[in-house]
């Protein structure tokens, strides 16, 4: 499978997870909106170019605001974790030249711990700018605090069994 | 002017990175304010047909609660048919009359047509939802919208055949509310917070209430008078006002929502027209 139709139709399934699961599911608490759908910004090959990367973000986090009505919002915040990704991934991957040997982000090409690094920062990112976004329009600190160190808590759980049901054959590619 | 370019060649990123943000932002400011975007009519007709294919499932696992509402709102409604009425004189008949104005010049107000709601969301802080029902089949923005069990919403935005309901549980949606008991008028808001409580405001400390008090639509707003909108839960004193701030439980429960009825004031355009003359004058 080509990357782009694969990666195409990963964004189709992320969105209609997210809209048609996720936020179906009736509230479990004040504090606490998962969300997935950004895992597709992780999970984009290492090669794509920094200007398509932020574009490709844009879209991502438009297509979701389509369903949630809010044009804008998580746009806002996937165009975020899209400018930042590169520069994680620089930091967290400068001793070797090793993303020329996988294609994407996962745990066998990062590393287990650099990954989870790399899943939490990006994760946290991603709430605390919907959140404060959001919260621009009522504005209450502790609230929007606690609401997205619970709402990463449950994201990343949820990218926990992600990452476990469907684990990525990483092809170790070489120059040859 | 060297410069310039080489500043911008060496910044491409960040700035193409807040030219995003910026469209962002402008877009989610300008949708609130004015509830329109241009871009919504096509890309609504797609996420709504796509919601309409998901209901067709979703719909199968709440028959039968949605059944028993809509049985107990016809119950309700057969009990005021005029056959029900009997008079004690032969010589008197109960005509029952379809036509808009009766002999007594009473006007037709309220127009009712069912929709089937085909999205909704209470987690977030702006909840709006999708009805199966646009400017095709009669709906227009500022018209309200009811459930079997009391108020849902507001139309804001129209497409073709769907319709985008602002939520009560919107914080921008503002309901003029009234005591069932003893009639003053509040104005009901929500929080943002939990999704089973809203906010009503504005009644004075010196009316006598309780919990448990039923509140209701009130006659100065756009939803049809004495539709209810929930009981209340819990009763605050607000510091700064003389007023109370009571916690309603809305008798409606948002994640239900199925099946709800758009309710078109046939004489809000005669009123708003003579309103705003006063406006004018001022």
């Amino acid at each position: 499978m080509s990357n782009l139709l694969r990666n195409i139709i990963r964004l189709m399934l992320f969105i209609l997870v997210q809209e048609f699961v996720l936020n179906k599911i009736p509230p479990l608490h004040q504090y606490i909106t998962p969300y997935i759908y950004f895992l597709f910004i992780l999970w984009l090959p290492f090669n794509i170019g920094r200007n398509s990367l932020l574009i490709v973000s844009f879209i991502t986090g438009l297509c979701l605001d389509f369903f949630t009505k809010t044009p804008g919002l998580h746009a806002a915040a996937c165009v975020f974790i899209g400018y930042v990704r590169p520069f994680l991934v620089n930091l967290l991957m400068s001793q070797q030249g090793k993303e020329f040997n996988y294609r994407e982000p996962s745990v066998t090409s990062l590393g287990f711990s650099q990954y989870v690094t790399y899943a939490v920062v990006l994760t946290l990112f991603h709430h605390a700018v919907l959140f404060t976004i959001q919260a621009f329009q009522f504005g209450n600190i502790l609230y929007l605090l606690l609401k997205t160190a619970g709402s990463t808590v449950i994201s990343l759980l949820l990218i926990t069994v992600i990452e476990i049901i469907f684990i990525r054959k990483q092809k170790f590619l070489t120059n040859t | 002017m060297r410069n310039l370019f080489a500043f911008i060649r060496r910044f491409s990123v960040l700035l193409f990175f807040l030219l995003l943000e910026i469209i962002s932002m402008v877009l989610l400011f300008r949708y609130n304010k004015f509830h329109q975007a241009a871009y919504m009519d096509t890309a609504g007709e797609i996420t709504g047909s796509v919601e309409a294919q998901y209901k067709k499932v979703d719909g199968y696992f709440h028959l039968k609660k949605e059944n028993e509402e809509l049985r107990r709102k016809l119950n309700e409604v057969q009990n005021k048919l005029a056959e029900n009425f009997s008079s004690p004189d032969t010589t008197q008949r109960i005509i029952t009359d379809t036509v808009s104005i009766d002999t007594s010049g009473n006007r037709r107000k309220y127009l009712y047509m069912d929709a089937e709601v085909v999205n909704n969301s209470i987690s977030q802080p702006n909840n709006y939802f999708t009805i199966h029902r646009g400017t095709k089949q009669g709906v227009e923005p500022g018209m309200v919208v009811l459930s079997a069990n009391g108020v849902a919403g507001v139309v804001i935005d129209v497409t073709e055949n769907f319709s985008t309901v602002m939520s009560m549980l919107n914080k921008q949606s503002r309901i003029s509310a009234r005591l069932k008991k003893t009639g003053e008028s509040g104005r009901i808001e929500w929080d943002g917070v939990n999704p089973r409580i809203v906010l009503l405001r504005d009644i004075p400390k010196s009316v006598k209430l309780a919990k448990g008090d039923t509140v209701i639509t009130s006659q100065y707003s756009d939803f049809p008078p004495g539709v209810m909108i929930g009981v209340i839960e819990k009763v605050f004193l607000e510091q700064s006002t003389n007023n109370y701030l009571l916690h309603v439980r809305p008798s409606n429960d948002f994640s239900r929502l199925q099946n709800v009825f758009v309710v078109s004031n046939l004489q809000r355009n005669e009123q708003l027209e003579l309103e705003n003359k006063l406006k004018k004058k001022k």
